[in-house]
């Protein structure tokens, strides 16, 4: 039998060590983590701008959204929608006239997980809206803005002060939400960090890894976002 | 009015895909879901609620008796305590829960028979269980969770109140049960609801390390049954009910305390 290897090498690069598996799966957890992000601040807007200004309909569809959304386990929701999701499709593809096809994981995933960001981004970018003072908004429209430049010149920058640490508190959640992917059985940092483990019989080795792996992403964004926060609250007054 | 023509096209669009989507849901539950499982498998659902609730429990008493004092010595303690109360909170916050559940049930869990005195010892057949980790790791992670949040709350009474009640002559020990802890635990009331409701929401995962709970239990069905749709539904719906529960419970006991400052 061929000797064992060790701690530090079996994080090596290459054939012997798992080292290169576990980065592919960290940016896979990155870029998933990325783009459901982005979904979810999309739906986000959507969402905050119907119930801002919406019609009652367009608001109760929403409340019900946010609402359901916030009460179901993730997983739960996750698992629902990874397979109503990828049913639902293919019998429209098929009624379409289309062959059925399987959903790739990596969309499926980015999907999900952006539909649950969207509600709580939802909720987050409304009351950052809502904490505008209102005269700033009704200044724009007198001085004859379209929505769209009142958007972009007054609403955005003067929400987004107050809207960073929601959405920074939701960045964290979503890069350790990507975790749960893993149960789905698709192969990012965390599933990728299971199988090697399960392998090599080196449980706790693997999991202090990808935990420190995890920790780190956590750290350096909430660096980011302090950076960023500081950059929009310039020219804003401190209160002592 | 170009704006106004194209907001009324997508909104037409939007909503008759909403009104598809829940005649297909109404269809579903009227002709196509088969419900002839539930009768077999309600007293196992039943046992999963349980242990779910006793998950959810047990995590939540013992985390926060281990927040109290983790958000205590961050407020007053020596430095190096609070260095490292501070340390320990960053690191649950920064790690998936998954990954702790996992760490502690097949990390701790392959380090525990290496010890012979533990293997004869009354502890063993609990420390066999995927039960005694799940609990271990939720209580870890609430901890971590609320001892941020008690931080705060302790931050957060006034400290004229502190100073009253020191000048009355109350030793250190009386000050923390007589006016800084009630006084904090009503600053975060309406926190903990939610915390309570995430901490629900955290409980699903111990089906991962082989635990009974109502997800470890419908995933049984699904296996068993081959039915998708109708278990994972009925458990978004238990969820969704227990959530209500929770803020509702939390709302009662909001009224019964006095908020007058």
């Amino acid at each position: 039998m061929a000797e064992k290897p060790g701690f530090p090498e079996i994080l090596a690069f290459g054939d012997t060590g798992y080292g290169d598996e576990l980065a592919w799966g960290t940016l896979i957890t990155l870029s998933i983590a990325m783009l459901a992000y982005a979904v979810g601040i999309f739906i986000g807007f959507i969402g905050a701008m119907g119930k801002l200004q919406g019609s009652p309909l367009t608001r109760n569809i929403l409340t019900g959204y946010t609402t359901l959304v916030r009460a179901v386990p993730e997983l739960v929701l996750i698992l629902i929608l990874y397979y109503a999701g990828s049913t639902a499709l293919n019998l429209l593809l098929e009624s379409l006239g289309f062959g059925s096809f399987a959903i790739n994981g990596f969309v499926a995933a980015v999907f999900v997980l952006g539909f649950v960001q969207g509600a709580y981004s939802t909720e987050v970018l409304r009351g950052a809206i809502q904490a505008i003072p209102i005269g700033q908004i009704e200044a724009a429209r007198a001085y004859g803005m379209s929505p769209l430049l009142e958007f972009r010149r007054v609403t955005l920058p003067a929400m987004l002060p107050f809207a960073l640490p929601g959405l920074a508190n939701l960045w964290l959640i979503v890069t350790k939400d990507t975790a749960l992917i893993a149960v789905v059985g698709y192969a990012e940092l965390a599933l990728t960090t299971r199988q090697a483990a399960g392998n090599t019989k080196m449980y706790l080795t693997f999991f202090l890894v990808a935990g420190a792996i995890y920790l780190a992403i956590s750290l350096v964004s909430q660096r980011c976002f302090g950076w960023l926060e500081k950059r929009v609250r310039r020219g804003q007054r401190t209160l002592n | 009015m170009n704006l106004h023509i194209l907001k009324i096209i997508v909104k037409t669009f939007i909503l008759s895909l909403l009104a598809l989507f829940a005649l297909g849901i109404l269809y579903w539950l009227l002709f196509a879901s088969d419900w002839s499982w539930l009768p077999k498998y309600l007293p196992l659902l039943l046992k999963g609620l349980w242990l779910t609730l006793q998950l959810l429990v047990l995590s939540c008493v013992f985390g926060m008796l281990l927040a109290i004092p983790i958000g205590l010595v961050q407020v007053t303690g020596p430095p190096w305590l609070a260095l490292l109360a501070r340390w320990f909170c960053t690191l649950i916050r920064g790690t998936p829960l998954l990954i702790q559940v996992w760490l502690i049930y097949y990390g701790l869990g392959s380090l525990f028979p290496l010890i012979p005195e533990l293997r004869q010892s009354f502890l063993w057949p609990v420390l066999r269980e995927g039960f005694f980790y799940a609990v271990l790791a939720f209580t870890v992670s609430f901890a971590g969770y609320e001892g941020e949040i008690m931080r705060g709350a302790f931050l957060g009474v006034p400290r004229g109140e502190l100073e009253a009640a020191r000048a009355f002559g109350m030793s250190p020990w009386k000050v923390l049960t007589r006016v800084w802890f009630p006084r904090a635990v009503r600053l975060v009331l309406p926190t903990l609801a939610g915390e309570t409701v995430l901490q629900l929401k955290a409980t699903p995962l111990a089906f991962t390390v082989a635990v009974m709970d109502l997800m470890g239990v419908t995933t049984k069905i699904r296996q068993d049954t081959y039915r998708v749709f109708e278990p994972l539904m009925l458990l978004a719906v238990i969820y969704m009910c227990l959530t209500f529960l929770i803020v509702w419970g939390y709302g009662f006991v909001e009224r019964k305390v006095p908020q007058k400052r």
